[in-house]
């Protein structure tokens, strides 16, 4: 087998590890929108206030969405011994990587793009913003399953993993919220969102090339 | 490996060793402690007494002989981590682990310095305690990364595998360093530009200049000696059933 046909297969067998367990791929959605519902409850439903504030608060939303979603990239593969077969294969460890990465984007990042309509309409987000919106999902919701991997890889061997992931990978997340929620906060405003985009799209490519490395290495040391 | 010297290879190999390297920190530290104090006492009456105050902030002004030092620290501690970090995981070299771990909380402790000495003094200035300006986000960023590394370090326990995970951490954040910097630099400036490393003329006089140098190089002793302290009782720790320790402890008791 080819590299490239392992690194499809990776992606095969992951979507379908998650077709059979539909109803917990939905889960992130539900929580996006969830998290998304409770600022009006908390701030008031003031729509100026709303409008002003939505790009941050579907954004952050989002964030919290993929660090939930985070534990379950390598968890069941470490439990039942899956992981150690794809360290112990003679494929490179970082292409393996990379295509588990996104397949768990492909699950839990790209269904976002879905409810993003009905959230942006909740908040009074005007239309002229929703396509810059949908780009920044596009574009940094694998950043987030990039960067984030690094942290899962990690913490995959402790038994309480979860409040030190969010710790490790949350100030990584810092640039990519501050680009995205800026486009978006740009492109209500009917201004041009290309700069933040563009970087967004630079973090992107460099991520994909260099995330897997520190992931394959940290996957080493968890299943050590 | 011909082309490092002789001497400086066998200095690196002794040094790496855990006894060797334990004697010559505790040999080393009233040395380091004196110049910390030599400096500490010159920086601290250079900037409190001789400088003179400033014609727009007055007296609180002279709160950056604590605070620039140690945010510069604060930088400084994580890059030497990211180098030792690099040493750690391509050599495997135990000390560097070690160094790395000890590291940790100190670099800690200068970025939360940091950030109390620029509250401090944003309170008269900016009429805040707190002020969501770039360079102040930045350095709660870092301490954030920093107590994230001492966390993970703490969580796992064979402690090869913490310092291997640890190693991972601190390189995938020193790429990001820069990245936060800009991206939050981009997002949001508030904070008087740089006073100091302006290369052609700095905009601080030369009899506040000196008094900062001064103690910022005193800080670096005061790590020095804090992290050869912290890199002691690690390496204590780390060795507790090999033999030099029990004669260590023999001796002491």
């Amino acid at each position: 087998m080819s590299i490239s046909a392992a690194f499809f297969a990776i992606i095969r067998r992951d979507l379908l590890l998650a077709f059979r367990r539909r109803a917990e791929a939905a889960n992130p959605l539900f929580f996006f929108v969830l998290v998304v519902t409770l600022f009006p409850l908390a701030v008031g439903a003031q729509p100026h206030l709303l409008q002003s504030m939505a790009p941050g608060v579907i954004w952050v939303s989002a964030l919290l969405a993929a660090l939930l979603s985070l534990d379950a990239m390598f968890r069941s593969d470490f439990d039942d011994g899956s992981l150690e077969q794809l360290l112990l294969s003679p494929y490179p460890l970082t292409v393996l990587v990379l295509g588990k990465i996104i397949a768990h984007w492909l699950v839990t990042g790209l269904p976002l793009l879905l409810v993003a309509p009905l959230l942006a309409d909740f908040l009074g987000l005007p239309a002229q913003a929703m396509g810059t919106l949908w780009l920044t999902l596009i574009i940094a919701t694998p950043l987030l399953s990039l960067i984030g991997a690094v942290g899962v890889a990690l913490t995959v061997g402790l038994r309480r993993g979860g409040m030190i992931l969010s710790l490790l990978v949350l100030p990584l997340y810092v640039p990519v919220l501050i680009f995205a929620s800026g486009a978006v906060d740009r492109a209500a405003g009917g201004l041009a969102a290309d700069a933040q985009l563009d970087i967004l799209l630079a973090m992107l490519l460099a991520a994909l090339v260099l995330a897997p490395l520190p992931v394959s290495a940290a996957l080493k040391m968890s299943v050590n | 490996m011909s082309v490092i010297p002789a001497v400086v290879n066998r200095f690196f190999h002794q040094t790496a060793s855990p006894p060797y390297f334990y004697a010559l920190a505790e040999r080393l530290a009233p040395w380091l402690t004196g110049v910390f104090l030599l400096l500490l006492a010159a920086g601290l009456y250079g900037g409190l007494y001789l400088a003179p105050s400033d014609y727009q902030q007055g007296e609180s002004y002279r709160i950056i002989y604590i605070h620039v030092p140690a945010a510069w620290m604060s930088l400084f501690v994580y890059v030497l981590m990211a180098v030792m970090a690099g040493i750690a995981l391509v050599w495997r070299m135990k000390l560097a682990e070690v160094m790395l771990i000890a590291s940790a909380p100190i670099g800690a402790g200068f970025t939360f310095i940091a950030l109390v000495t620029g509250s401090l003094w944003g309170k008269p200035m900016w009429g805040a305690w707190w002020v969501w300006d770039a360079r102040l986000t930045f350095e709660l960023i870092l301490l954030f990364q920093y107590l994230g590394i001492v966390s993970l370090y703490g969580a796992i326990e064979d402690r090869r595998a913490a310092a291997r995970a640890v190693s991972i951490l601190a390189l995938v954040g020193v790429v990001n360093v820069p990245v936060i910097h800009y991206s939050v630099e981009w997002w949001s400036t508030l904070h008087q530009g740089p006073t100091i490393t302006k290369l052609d003329k700095p905009s601080i006089h030369v009899s506040m200049l000196i008094p900062l140098l001064l103690m910022a190089v005193a800080f670096k002793f005061y790590y020095l000696i804090a992290v050869l302290q912290n890199a002691r009782l690690e390496l204590l720790k780390r060795e507790a059933t090999s033999q030099w320790v029990k004669n260590l402890l023999e001796k002491t008791a």
